[in-house]
């Protein structure tokens, strides 16, 4: 059995009720009831979730590397996109 | 009985109970390292420590029951082939991964039904016992269940080998289900015989197998005298290889 011909999994573990799920790895399997099988026994080997997500890899669209500048430099000046930027006026109650 | 006497039948349930795990579990631990893929590995290894978890808690229980002060690992490392009680289809080689699968299926249908019927056996630490190892052995099923299914469906090669594995480790399933005098004494004490398991599997294994594309052998030959401790020769190598280091250092820690 060739593994090239097993399609790559990405798995997402949620770690406790109220959290999200967090990509932990991927995996190789034929299918999603495999791939559900696999993410189980080689992510979950000690007691890490209580929920599980398989996603095909070649369904997750991913920002370009190349891209980066563009999308997110534009984001490291600008500081008043934080709530702490801002000073409270004195007396402004319930914030 | 005798105040003081071993319970005898109790004593030997628990020991086919354990055994059947240990040398289960061991037969697939030979397998690390030679899986066809990682992941399988490690699925194939979570099955093996599962069963050697079960099997640590029946030969502990079992010592205590002999009184003989003898441990889970005296019952493991200490016992010779003819000791052993665990059924025949247990320590049939692994074979190619169709065979593999296939002891593995048989026997998965099995304990999940007899973890079932023990679960509320009248022996309360046998009922306990039962209860822990019940999902991860509705676990092991749904994943031998799966590769059932995916290569007795598959391809004409998968199918053939499937089928010829099938064929080759039918007979050794009647044993899971053959009662003898342990099984009823036990039986009018409150835990189930194990003729009474037999039609909930069958019926399970063949929607299985139906759905695999797989045809079920005619009962012919049918072998028996693991619980008797009559084993096929493959069992002295299992263990020479599984005590031998035991053996060589005895009281040796980490």
């Amino acid at each position: 059995m060739s593994e090239g011909l097993w399609p790559l999994w990405e798995v997402f573990v949620r770690s406790a009720h109220g959290l999200a799920h967090k990509h932990v790895g991927s995996l190789h399997a034929p299918d999603a009831e495999m791939a559900m099988l696999n993410a189980r026994d080689v992510y979950t080997r000690r007691n890490e979730g209580v929920s599980l997500w398989v996603v095909k890899s070649s369904d997750i669209v991913a920002s370009e590397p190349a891209a980066n500048e563009a999308l997110f430099d534009a984001a490291k000046d600008k500081p008043y996109r934080y709530p702490t930027y801002f000073t409270v006026p004195e007396g402004v109650k319930h914030l | 009985m005798n105040a003081g006497a071993v319970d005898h039948s109790r004593f030997e349930f628990l020991l086919r109970a354990g055994d059947n795990g240990l040398i289960l579990g061991q037969r697939l631990v030979a397998l690390l390292g030679h899986a066809p893929v990682l992941e399988e590995e490690l699925g194939i290894a979570n099955v093996a420590l599962d069963l050697l978890g079960h099997a640590r808690m029946w030969l502990s229980y079992a010592g205590e029951v002999e009184g003989a002060k003898r441990t889970e690992d005296d019952m493991a490392f200490f016992r010779n082939a003819g000791e052993f009680r665990n059924a025949l289809l247990v320590e049939q080689p692994n074979g190619s991964f169709a065979d593999t699968i296939v002891r593995q299926f048989l026997f998965d249908a099995w304990h999940v039904r007899a973890l079932g019927a023990w679960s509320a056996s009248a022996d309360e630490r046998i009922a306990a016992i039962a209860q822990k190892a019940k999902p991860e052995a509705d676990y092991h099923l749904t994943r031998s269940c799966d590769w059932v299914v995916r290569l007795g469906d598959g391809t004409d090669e998968s199918h053939a080998r499937m089928q010829a594995a099938l064929v080759g480790l039918w007979p050794y399933t009647s044993e899971l289900f053959a009662a003898d005098g342990v099984d009823r004494d036990l039986a009018a004490r409150g835990i189930v015989a194990p003729e009474d398991l037999r039609e909930a599997w069958l019926h399970d294994a063949q929607a299985v197998f139906a759905r695999a594309t797989l045809a079920i052998p005619d009962d012919a030959w049918a072998p028996t005298g693991g619980k008797r401790g009559l084993h096929t020769e493959h069992l002295s190598y299992l263990l020479a290889e599984m005590q031998s280091l035991r053996r060589s250092v005895p009281g040796e820690r980490w």
